[in-house]
């Protein structure tokens, strides 16, 4: 069992707990594989998806990842703008709680709102985003994808690239893979990586090329189309000339590396299609093990005492 | 806590008597009459008094606060002038003034005269500031010097940074025409942006929106050249960050107008205790860094800041029971000053005890042309008497505000305010 009842983030999450995370994952990808995709383990748990912003792919899969275990599952979705309006967060969460649930997966645009949902209510939660703070669940299915590729993650190189200031995924992959006792590199926009960054026992290099002949692995963070303009990235052209994971850059290179992406792709910005569906990608293997260390974390977190988790 | 008025005579005996204004130290009696100060030193009396046992505790002016906001009119339900009153004299304040952005703002004599009125049955003395702009917009100037008549006794548009650096440079050579200081909460809107907290390491960590220490320092500094410029009074309030304390030292070395003035969050905490998320840390100027943390400290040894001031910011639960963004920008702090202050000042950083009083008394109240020698005989009596060595932990129970937004709440604090007397009315700590 892990140590800590919640999973807010991976900020000093014990490495032992990560590892078993991965390890009960690899148990239930197995379920994933059989004809019967269904496991009694959560069976009379019921989970609340709690989306305060839109999700597609984390929802589904928290929500697959429940319903393969048999908990029973109930979604919430509100726009935090109606939110602001109406009903207070402390309330939307208290009545929920008040229908006797016993694990809440939530969403936020706020950094800290699931710590916050702790002091209101008694139920486990899970971070499934917020803001720009974490995304622990994201960064574990990353680590397993990786694990699962390399057969470790100590020494590991891994590259972050793109904007990194914005991203709850860049900071829990962080987290994470320093504590696994992998190599970081941030690669971006001198403006989309934080000051502050190194504090966190990364390194950052600007130059792409030079970060691809380095790394194992990059994992490509979508550019928002948004943060375009605002002075933040000039240009697509310009930022796929210096960062963009594009066919020529990736033919260029001599060396066979990995390319992880979370998603949603924005192909032709950040990574072009031609790599997408290229042989070097694990794209689709990250989101089929984004289910299986899903439902390791929430049978792990809610379940009971077998560690396989596999009955 | 119990608050009653004082009938003819009080007897203060045996405390250690701290007059900061004459910078004396002494053991002795202080004897009030009809709410002035009969005699001090010592007093025999042949009539039966009330006395008040004030030996091992200090005797000293009623502490005097430049930035306190009572929400009223407007918001009543997070605090008002007469629970404002409790809560300052709960932590030894005798005097405050109040900013104006209330509901609506304090931009006109009468509204000015309002808080005045209204101030009259408080037990404490109130004084308003009035907005520099009307609305406090940033657009227009407020009717200054017939405000100045109804009670005003600073201006400041606070919580709203005056941005137009034009408009800062008229209210500044406007107000010499009234020759009280202009207040204004610095912070390059632009700079600022949608920040939560200090950008910084921890920001980084957390996530939340960065607040650059630069959005102050670039402000402070313009202000200062405005304010020499104009030869005008320039009061800085709740200074935050290393290099505003610097830019402050520089021009204070040429330029004897300007003050400053530090809040006891900004000297207790620093940005790591945001880890915790608690909304109630989420202050405008930010926490920062404990290298800023210490500059402030610095900035009050060697003078370039003047005073204490709390920016008591009451709100009402709701307004922090929420997420970081969505929670208002503001704590109280009124009743866990001193004991903060005298932790952080004295006890850690050796401070001597009277040069903190007057960090709370005669500094402040020089800044607002206060009465500052409070011990003369026939003065009206403002007194706190306190034990500095009381070590407790701030709870709910010491919190006498309307509002509870306190993050010193499960804090050790050390000293602890016992009576203050003020408008002849004892106020009496339990």
């Amino acid at each position: 069992m892990l140590k800590n009842k919640h999973l807010l983030g991976l900020e000093g999450y014990p490495s032992d707990d990560i590892q078993t995370i991965i390890d009960t994952a690899y148990n239930f990808k197995k379920v994933l594989e059989r004809p019967i995709k269904k496991v009694p383990s959560l069976q009379g748990v019921t989970i609340v998806n709690l989306f305060f912003e839109n999700s597609t792919r984390t929802r589904i899969s928290f929500e697959l990842a429940q319903k393969r275990l048999s908990a029973d599952t109930v979604n919430f979705s509100a726009s935090s703008s109606s939110l602001k309006k109406g009903e207070s967060f402390k309330d939307t969460a208290q009545n929920i709680e008040a229908m006797k649930i016993d694990a809440v997966v939530m969403r936020h645009p706020t950094p800290g709102a699931p710590k916050h949902l702790t002091d209101f209510i008694d139920s486990i939660i899970i971070n499934a985003g917020d803001g720009t703070h974490e995304h622990p669940t994201q960064a574990i299915l990353d680590m397993m994808s990786l694990h699962e590729k390399f057969g470790k993650l100590k020494g590991l190189k891994v590259a972050i690239i793109g904007d990194i200031l914005h991203s709850r995924v860049a900071l829990s992959n962080i987290y994470g893979l320093i504590t696994m006792g992998a190599e970081v590199v941030l690669c971006g926009p001198t403006n989309l990586i934080p000051k502050h960054i190194e504090g966190l026992g990364v390194q950052i290099n600007y130059d792409i090329d030079e970060v691809i002949e380095w790394a194992d692995a990059i994992n490509v963070l979508r550019i928002q189309r948004e943060r375009m303009g605002r002075g933040l990235v000039p240009s697509i052209r310009e930022y796929r000339n210096m960062f963009g994971i594009t066919r020529s850059r990736i033919k260029s290179h001599k060396k066979e590396i990995v390319i992880m992406h979370p998603g949603p792709i924005n192909r032709g910005v950040e990574i072009d299609g031609f790599v997408v569906d290229g042989d070097q990608t694990i794209i689709l293997d990250q989101v089929l093990n984004g289910v299986a260390s899903r439902m390791a974390i929430l049978y792990l977190l809610c379940g009971g005492k077998k560690t396989d988790g596999v009955v | 806590m119990s608050i009653k008025k004082i009938t003819s005579q009080l007897l203060l005996k045996n405390g250690t008597i701290i007059d900061p204004f004459n910078k004396q130290i002494y053991l002795g009696d202080l004897l009030i009459k009809d709410g002035r100060i009969a005699q001090i030193g010592e007093v025999v009396v042949t009539e039966d008094i009330k006395e008040i046992d004030c030996k091992n505790k200090i005797i000293t002016h009623g502490f005097c606060d430049l930035h306190v906001h009572f929400r009223e009119p407007g918001r009543e339900d997070k605090e008002t002038l007469e629970t404002g009153s409790l809560a300052a004299m709960s932590g030894g304040f005798t005097r405050v003034c109040v900013m104006p952005n209330t509901n609506p703002p304090l931009d006109s004599p009468e509204s000015i005269n309002f808080i005045v009125q209204k101030s009259e049955s408080c037990p404490i003395h109130i004084h308003p500031i009035g907005a520099v702009t009307k609305m406090q917009k940033g657009n227009d100037l407020t009717e200054m010097g017939l405000m100045k008549k109804e009670g005003a006794v600073a201006f400041s548009d606070d919580g709203l940074p005056i941005q137009d650096s034009s408009m800062m440079r008229i209210a500044l050579e406007y107000s010499n025409l009234v020759d009280v200081p202009i207040i204004n909460h610095a912070e390059d809107e632009c700079l600022r942006s949608d920040g939560l907290m200090n950008e910084g390491a921890v920001s980084t960590q957390l996530g939340l929106d960065g607040n650059l220490d630069l959005a102050e320092s670039i402000m402070v500094h313009r202000d200062l050249e405005l304010a020499s410029f104009t030869d005008a009074k320039l009061h800085v309030p709740h200074v935050s960050s290393s290099k505003a304390v610097d830019h402050i030292r520089s021009a204070k070395s040429s330029n004897k107008k300007i003050t400053a003035e530090v809040t006891p969050h900004h000297l207790y905490f620093n940005e790591e205790a945001l880890r915790s998320f608690d909304t109630n840390l989420k202050v405008a100027p930010p926490i920062r860094t404990e290298k800023d943390r210490n500059a402030l400290l610095e900035g009050i040894k060697d003078g370039s800041i003047d005073c204490i001031a709390t920016d008591h910011a009451p709100h009402t639960l709701d307004d922090k029971e929420t997420t970081f963004d969505l929670a208002c920008f503001g704590m109280i702090g009124l009743e866990s000053c001193f004991g903060a202050v005298n932790k952080v000042l004295v006890k850690q950083e050796g401070l001597d005890l009277i040069d903190l009083i007057k960090l709370l008394t005669v500094n402040p109240r020089k800044i607002m042309n206060f009465n500052t020698d409070l011990f003369k005989i026939g003065c009206e009596a403002e007194i706190t008497i306190l034990d500095p060595e009381t070590k407790y932990i701030f709870k709910e129970k010491d919190i006498n505000s309307l509002s509870v937004n306190s993050p010193f709440k499960g804090e050790t604090l050390e000293g602890k305010i016992e009576y203050t007397i003020s408008k002849n009315m004892l106020f009496e700590n339990r």
